[in-house]
């Protein structure tokens, strides 16, 4: 990282022209996996909010979206920091791009499977002889498990990001994160009444989504430096959650800037929805650990399904960056 | 607060006749209101619904004139199997002569063209100047909406609404056909066709719709999204749903429900634009099942109505002030001289009967009020001239009466002891009159050196002819009793005089008594009297024998027989009217005969004066504040020789 480097020299040199103690802020990069909605408001208030700057972090947001994918600019280095699933993250490093995982921001799975119940389904077993869509790859893992689990005959169907398919009755099942898809579809004018929703959390499939990533060589030279970004990624979020208009007025600009369309209503479910992703059902804050548990169960599901060559040691995918002393 | 029942009759008539006129107002214009808003309703209803249909089948006409385009490329593909360079003519010929048609395709479901190639679309699109041009869709189109949910339902689909980047950012919908290879063994899926639209023409036809000023015209899609809308910033991004989630607003859901559902309605609520209350109509388009609303401004569309209450008001409150004047002035017409009486009448009752009548010009029951008062005061002024001289006259009589009375008491003997140089015996006697001129009488005389004479009598009646009576009785024993007659005989004469002239039926009861003060004889007549006590020295009591006699003054040849009883040494008679023992106390009990015995039991000792003033006393207490109903007179005698 030339370019890091002569930037540090840059700030040191300057360093002296200022009469206070200056503190060296270190410049470093976020690209989160999608596009500036609420599912990553935390980083944008902790950045507008200066928690990162307090922790002598300049930061960057570089906003994702399809043109723009995280993976790839971890892996390429035009990003230091990263958010990634989890399962992503364990099959980038499968696939020898050296990422760790600093910490696991949302425990709780959002990825649930909706239908109507007009469709006649109520219960797993009612899928029998429908139609399902599912997405790529990566989501579809969870909704195998869960045919698999429940020994069900389904047709599967590739379904696309709009849920028209389902909404027309071209699927049965559609798949739906609970914090986007699902709104949607309400918004459609369905009511949740009407409606009969499988969370994968709920049926012992739960896969821990949006985690916060680095390469291994970005840990190993400034593990203080990823503390401390988790230490502000954390305050943003929670700070995001204890002020919601706010958050949302910043990701209604965010989005403007972006040309995306979006609306009040469906960022402040958004929001709501990773405000209960985010905090454990048991309460308290967000605790940022990435339970073996967890880790094992995506891992090994990856591997079953041929996503995965060999699961990656834990300790090595997995670097603790979050004080159990500030929670 | 001063009381409605204490105010004058003009605030009375005010209140309640504009209390009155105000209801009645209120109710016609209630009613006038009500009537013509619901039949300008109902006329916009029928309006609103005429525009909606005609809206929608404009649209219709268009769409339904580009579904053909897919459905007839379909049809060829399935029947006659057309080779690239032929199909391909096709859609581009059907795209330069259909002006609403932007773009077409037919899509082939993978390595189903050719066993060579995985995607095979080849699309043409007008380009610049409407110049058709060519490319090859270059995506996994087989997951698009376009070609997935005909694909999956079977059945020809317009597409939601989306901007196509490439089109210059214009609104876009596509009708997808899909066709079969009727060669395979089961209906099997050959590819999808499809006609792009630009919306624009839909959004100007909705936008077209104007309503009064602030009325427009919107659409929304089967998912709720609005495709048009006078707010852009809810085009393509807001759902009816997400607005109404926004606006917290379940109602507004409720009506959103309704219209994806495909149902026509007319629903009055708040204008999402210009926050006016409006009525909205709803109609589905029949092609695409989206569905098209159209705001009808209230307060625009009602101004006439609105309008029209204002005049009806403002024609009510000038009616109002009109009545209130009016009626100001006939309650003055009334109540000027009702009070103008009113102050004579006040007047009148402090006694001023002189006061002048205020002068009335109308024929009405105020008119005859004042008759009347003017009738009553004349009546007034006499009676109490009247009066005055009444009051006069009876002033004189009663002075007469007086003198009367003061004559009569005076013909009594008043000075004891009425013989100063004898004291062989006492005597007191004492009459308390009544309050009109009374008719008891007594007397005592000698009518020689030895014998006394003693009289007491009363009179029946009162007054004036009692006294009279009285009179002539005591002149007549007085006139008889010089004759040198017995007891009987004096009384027997004093009758027959009195019964011969006697027109008017009085008589007198007496006792008259002949007392020789050297021997103590005692010769009496009781002509209807009281018996007389005799109470002896040693204060036995006695009443003396009756002697036979009636009343003086009744019958002329009465007869009348005399007895005779003997006076010791310190014996006393007693000789009363029944003006003692007839007295009557608060509770009409009589004093009595008893009582009167009683004390002259206890008291017949005493001096004849002290024993006189006693009874007198004894009388007045037990009477206490009854009135005085008669005379009350008593005389006592104690013999008392050496």
């Amino acid at each position: 990282m030339p370019g890091f480097v002569i930037l540090a020299l840059a700030i040191m040199a300057c360093a002296g022209a200022f009469a206070a103690p200056a503190v060296l802020a270190k410049e470093v990069r976020l690209i989160p996996q999608w596009v500036p909605q609420a599912q990553f408001a935390g980083y944008y208030m902790g950045l507008k909010k200066g928690s990162y700057k307090k922790r002598g972090i300049d930061l960057t947001i570089i906003a994702g979206g399809p043109l723009r994918q995280s993976s790839e600019y971890l892996a390429s280095g035009q990003a230091e920091f990263a958010t990634l699933w989890l399962a992503s993250g364990i099959q980038m490093r499968d696939h020898a791009v050296p990422v760790v995982n600093i910490a696991q921001m949302v425990r709780r799975s959002a990825l649930m499977l909706v239908a109507k119940k007009s469709s006649g389904i109520i219960s797993p077993q009612d899928m029998n002889g429908k139609k399902i869509g599912l997405w790529e790859p990566v989501f579809q893992i969870q909704p195998s498990a869960f045919i698999e689990k429940y020994g069900l005959d389904v047709t599967t169907i590739r379904q696309s990001y709009s849920v028209n398919l389902f909404l027309r009755g071209g699927v049965d099942v559609a798949s739906a994160m609970w914090y986007n898809e699902y709104h949607t579809i309400l918004n459609a004018g369905l009511n949740p009444d009407e409606l009969v929703t499988f969370f994968f959390y709920d049926h012992g499939l739960n896969f821990p989504e949006d985690g916060i990533y680095v390469l291994e060589d970005t840990f190993n030279q400034d593990p203080d430096l990823c503390k401390a970004f988790v230490a502000a990624s954390i305050e943003g979020w929670e700070y995001a959650f204890a002020h919601p208009e706010e958050t949302i007025d910043l990701v209604m600009a965010n989005l403007e800037d972006e040309h995306i369309p979006a609306t009040r209503v469906h960022q402040r479910w958004m929001l709501d929805r990773m405000k209960d992703l985010m905090h454990p059902l048991s309460g308290g804050g967000i605790s940022g650990a990435l339970k073996y548990d967890d880790f094992a169960r995506v891992a090994y599901s990856l591997k079953d399904f041929g996503l995965i060559n060999s699961i990656p040691e834990y300790n090595a995918f997995y670097r603790k960056c979050y004080d159990e002393s500030h929670q | 607060m001063m009381k409605v029942t204490n105010r004058g009759i003009a605030f009375k008539l005010n209140l309640w006749i504009l209390t009155s006129v105000t209801l009645i107002f209120a109710v016609i214009f209630t009613y006038t209101y009500l009537f013509t808003r619901d039949m300008l309703i109902a006329k916009i209803e029928q309006s609103a619904f005429d525009l909606a249909r005609a809206t929608s089948e404009d649209i219709d006409a268009v769409l339904l004139s580009v579904e053909k385009t897919p459905e007839n490329i379909a049809v060829a593909m399935e029947q006659f199997r057309p080779q690239s360079g032929a199909f391909t003519g096709l859609i581009q010929e059907t795209i330069k002569r259909s002006p609403e048609i932007y773009g077409a395709t037919v899509a082939f479901e993978p390595w189903e063209y050719s066993t060579n190639i995985r995607y095979f679309a080849p699309y043409y699109f007008k380009g610049r100047d409407d110049k058709v041009e060519f490319t090859y869709i270059p995506y996994d189109y087989i997951y698009e909406d376009w070609y997935q949910i005909p694909k999956e339902l079977d059945e020809p689909v317009w597409s939601e609404p989306y901007f196509d980047e490439g089109a210059g950012n214009i609104l876009m919908s596509t009708y997808s056909v899909p066709f079969y290879d009727l060669n395979a063994p089961e209906k099997k899926l050959w590819g999808i066709t499809t006609a792009d639209i630009s919306l624009a023409w839909l959004q100007e036809i909705v936008q077209a719709i104007q309503i009064g000023e602030t009325g427009y015209g919107f659409l929304i899609t089967k998912n709720g999204t609005f495709v048009t809308h006078p707010n852009s910033r809810l085009i393509m991004n807001e759902t009816i749903f997400s607005l109404a989630e926004a606006k917290d607003d379940a109602r507004l859901r409720e009506i959103g429900r309704r219209m994806i559902a495909g149902e026509t309605g007319f629903v009055s609520l708040d204008c999402e634009f210009s926050g006016q209350p409006c009525w909205m109509v709803y109609n589905p388009l029949s092609s695409n099942e989206w569905s098209l609303g159209v705001m009808f401004p209230k307060e625009e569309l009602m101004a006439d109505v609105f309008r029209l209450n204002k005049i009806v008001i403002g024609l009510g409150a000038a009616g109002f002030i009109l009545v209130m004047f009016i009626i100001a002035a006939i309650s003055g017409t009334i109540t000027r001289p009702l009070r103008a009486l009113t102050r004579v009448a006040e007047d009148v009752a402090t006694g001023n009967l002189d006061a002048e009548m205020p002068e009335v010009k109308s024929r009405d029951e105020v008119a005859s009020l004042a008759h009347s008062l003017d009738n009553m005061k004349t009546s007034l002024k006499d009676y109490i001239r009247d009066l005055t001289d009444l009051t006069a006259a009876k002033e004189r009589i009663e002075s007469e009466l007086q003198i009367a009375r003061d004559i009569q008491m005076g013909i009594l003997p008043k000075v004891f002891p009425p013989f100063p140089e004898r004291d062989d015996f006492a005597l007191y006697a004492d009459v308390e009159p009544a309050k009109e001129v009374g008719g008891d009488l007594y007397d005592f005389f000698f009518i020689d050196e030895e014998r006394l004479c003693v009289t007491l009598g009363d009179v029946s009646g009162k007054g004036v002819p009692a006294a009279l009576f009285m009179t002539i009785t005591q002149t007549l024993i007085k006139t008889r009793a010089t004759q040198n007659l017995t007891a009987g005989e004096v009384i027997a004469w004093v009758n027959h005089d009195l019964a011969q002239e006697n027109p008017s039926f009085m008589f007198v009861t007496m006792f008259f008594g002949i007392f020789n003060v050297k021997t103590g004889d005692l010769d009496y007549v009781i002509a209807g009297h009281n018996p007389p006590y005799i109470v002896r020295a040693n204060g036995d009591l006695e009443m003396m024998p009756s002697t036979k006699g009636m009343a003086l003054g009744i019958r002329e040849e009465a007869q009348y027989s005399a007895a005779k009883v003997t006076l010791s040494r310190g014996d006393m008679l007693f000789l009363y009217t029944d003006g003692v023992t007839e007295a009557m106390d608060p509770q009409n009990d009589l004093f009595s005969e008893e009582r009167l015995e009683a004390v002259l039991k206890e008291h017949g000792r005493m001096k004849v004066g002290d024993l006189v003033k006693h009874i007198m006393q004894e009388v007045h207490s037990f009477a206490d504040t009854a009135p005085q109903a008669d005379d009350i007179t008593m005389l006592a005698l104690r013999y008392t020789p050496e």
